[in-house]
C-alpha cells in the first residue's frame, strides 16, 4: 500500500463572517491549500468535504461551483466535531487504497454565537434545566468532574489550561483571539457550568481549513516531497458500550482506543510525539485527554499542567495554536485546522510558536455522540 | 392557549418515568437478561452484548449515589438558573441524569458519592402546547 502525504495545507484566519456563505468560506481555504502546493482544482481527482451546519445541502459541490466544476466525485460528510478529521480520513483512505493519487479535503463551518446543546424535542416539555443539562459546557464539566472525583483535580488546574492556550494564541495570527488571560481572569470570568467559566469554553467561530493529499509516487512526480508531511496513521472510533453512556457521553474510551490504533499503525509511542493538537472544546476536556492520549500516567494530568510540561517550550507542547479555546472551534473545520497546525511545525514554518525540532505530531478530535479521530503526522526525512 | 385538550392527570416528563394510577411513581429501566446491562427506554437488541429480545422492564431503585455534577449558571433563554445537573448511579443498577435539588448550588456543599434519593414532583410548572401538566423526577440529599 502506498504512503499518503499532505502536500498542500492551509486554513483561513478564524473569525465571524455572517455576511459570507458556507461555500464561500470553504472555497477560500481550498484555494489556499492548492496555492500552498502550486496545484489547481483541475488537478484534483476527488473532493471530501466536511460540514455540520448544512450537512444536507451539498456544501462540497457548492464549493466547486465557486472554484471549478470539473465533475469530480464529491463526498459530503458530517460526524459532529470529528467532521473535518473524518473528511480528511476519507480522502487519505482513497489514496491509501490506490483509487486516487491526488485529492482535496475541506472542512468548513459558519456558526454564529451562543450555547451549543439541545433544549429538547418538539413534543412534550423542554427538558433542559428540568432533568439536568444537555448544554455542552455542562456535559464536559461533568466529564471533567470525574477526574476531580478520582484524582482531586482542582478548578484552578482546569483553569490553567485556558491560561496556557490563550497565551499560545498570542503567537498565532490565524487564531480568533490574541489576548493573554491570566489565571485570576479565567477563574473570575462568568461561570457557565461549574467548573467551566466563559474563558474555559471554546469560541464559536466561522472558519475553514483544507488539505491536498497525494500518493508517494504522485508527490515525487510533482516535486512536492520537500515540504510534504507523511500521514503515518489515521484512526477513527465510535463509543463502545459503557455503563453510564446513555446519560453521560464517554469521551475517554473512544479516545484511548483511537490512540492505540494510531500508535500501532504509525509504529510510534507517546514518547515519540513532539507536539499535540487535541480537542480542548472545554478546559476540563484537555486535562482528560492528557491521560487518554498517553502524554502522562493515570492521575498525572494535574501535575502536567501545573509544571508547564504542555506549554510551548515544555516536554510535550499541547495546542500551541491556541486550541479550540482561543484559536476557535468552527466544528467542521477543526479536524483539518489541527492537521494544518501540526504540519506547519513539521515543516519548520510555525514562526514564533515553532516547536523546535518537531518530527512527529498528533492531532485529536472528539465529536460527541461519539466519534474520535486521531492522526499521526511525520516530517519527511530530507 | 386553550386547555380544552389537556388531560386531567399530569403526564410523565419522560417515557421511562411511570405513573401508575394506583401506586407510587417510579423509574423504569430495560434490563438485559444475559448480561445485566440496564437501559432507559426500549430497544430491539442489547447494545452491550447483542442479545435479541432479551430486555425486560425493571423497576429502578429510588436511592443512589451522586457520581458527578455540574452547576449550570448559563442556559438557554427562558430556563431558570442556577441548577445542579447531576449524574446518579442508582442502587441495583441504572444511571440517570437529573436536577439535584434541596441543596445549595455550591461546590463546597456538594460531595461526590453522596447518597441521594429520587423524588417525584411537578415539572417546574412547565406545560406543553395543549396545556398538560407534567411530573418529573429530581434527586435530593438522603441520609
Ligand atoms: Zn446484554
Amino acid at each position: 500500500m502506498t504512503d499518503a502525504f499532505v502536500v498542500g495545507i492551509d486554513m483561513i484566519k478564524f473569525g465571524r463572517f455572517p455576511e459570507r456563505t458556507v461555500p464561500d468560506i470553504g472555497a477560500e481555504s481550498a484555494l489556499l491549500a492548492l496555492d500552498d502546493c502550486g496545484l489547481k482544482i483541475q488537478d484534483m481527482q476527488a473532493l471530501y468535504c466536511g460540514n455540520l451546519g448544512q450537512a444536507s445541502a451539498m456544501v462540497g459541490q457548492r464549493i466547486l461551483q465557486e472554484i471549478g466544476q470539473t465533475g469530480m466525485p464529491v463526498v459530503n460528510c458530517a460526524n459532529a466535531c470529528a467532521t473535518g478529521a473524518t473528511a480528511f480520513r476519507e480522502a487519505w483512505m482513497s489514496v491509501k487504497a490506490g483509487v486516487y493519487d491526488l485529492v482535496l479535503a475541506v472542512g468548513v463551518e459558519q456558526m454564529g454565537k451562543g450555547l451549543l446543546g439541545g433544549v429538547g424535542g418538539g413534543k412534550g416539555i423542554p427538558r433542559e434545566g428540568l432533568l439536568g443539562s444537555g448544554t455542552m459546557p455542562a456535559v464536559f464539566a461533568e466529564a471533567g468532574q470525574e477526574h476531580a472525583n478520582k484524582y482531586g483535580t482542582t478548578f484552578e488546574q482546569f483553569a490553567k489550561v485556558s491560561v496556557k492556550n490563550h497565551h499560545h494564541s498570542t503567537l498565532n495570527a490565524k487564531a480568533m483571539y490574541q489576548i493573554e488571560t491570566p489565571l485570576d481572569v479565567v477563574m473570575n470570568a462568568e461561570m457557565i457550568a461549574y467548573p467551566n467559566t466563559k474563558l474555559m469554553c471554546s469560541v464559536n467561530v466561522d472558519g475553514s481549513a483544507a488539505a491536498v493529499i497525494a500518493s508517494e509516487k504522485k508527490a515525487r512526480e510533482l516535486g512536492l516531497m520537500a515540504r510534504a508531511v507523511k500521514v503515518s496513521a489515521s484512526a477513527l472510533t465510535s463509543d463502545p458500550w459503557q455503563e453510564r453512556d446513555l446519560v453521560m457521553p464517554d469521551v475517554n474510551t473512544c479516545t484511548r482506543r483511537a490512540r492505540d490504533k494510531a500508535f500501532e499503525m504509525a509504529g510510534v509511542g507517546a514518547e515519540d510525539i513532539d507536539l499535540v493538537e487535541l480537542h480542548d472544546c472545554f478546559a476540563t476536556a484537555e486535562i482528560l485527554h492528557y491521560e487518554n492520549l498517553g502524554l502522562c500516567d493515570e492521575g498525572e494530568a494535574g501535575r502536567l499542567i501545573d509544571e508547564g510540561e504542555t506549554a510551548l517550550g515544555g516536554r510535550i507542547p499541547v495546542n500551541v495554536s491556541g486550541g479550540l479555546l482561543s484559536k476557535g472551534h468552527p466544528l467542521g473545520a477543526t479536524g483539518i485546522a489541527n492537521i494544518y497546525e501540526v504540519s506547519t511545525h513539521l515543516r519548520g514554518e510555525a514562526g514564533k510558536r515553532q516547536v523546535e525540532g518537531a518530527k512527529v505530531g498528533m492531532t485529536h478530535v472528539i465529536g460527541l455522540g461519539s466519534a474520535c479521530g486521531i492522526h499521526i503526522l511525520e516530517k519527511v526525512a530530507a | 392557549m386553550s386547555n380544552a385538550k389537556a388531560s386531567a392527570a399530569p403526564l410523565p416528563a419522560v417515557p421511562y418515568l411511570k405513573l401508575p394510577p394506583d401506586g407510587e411513581p417510579y423509574l423504569e429501566g430495560q434490563k438485559c437478561g444475559p448480561c445485566g446491562a440496564i437501559f432507559l427506554g426500549e430497544r430491539q437488541v442489547c447494545s452491550k452484548c447483542g442479545a435479541k429480545g432479551a430486555l425486560e422492564a425493571t423497576r429502578l431503585a429510588n436511592r443512589g449515589k451522586l457520581h458527578v455534577y455540574s452547576i449550570v449558571h448559563r442556559s438557554f433563554p427562558g430556563i431558570e438558573v442556577p441548577y445542579i445537573s447531576a449524574i446518579v448511579d442508582l442502587e441495583g443498577g441504572g444511571t440517570v441524569k437529573g436536577n439535584l435539588i434541596n441543596i445549595e448550588p455550591d461546590p463546597e456543599k456538594i460531595a461526590f458519592g453522596m447518597p441521594v434519593e429520587v423524588v417525584y414532583q411537578d415539572a417546574l410548572g412547565r406545560r406543553d402546547k395543549e396545556g398538560n401538566a407534567y411530573i418529573a423526577y429530581f434527586f435530593q440529599p438522603a441520609s
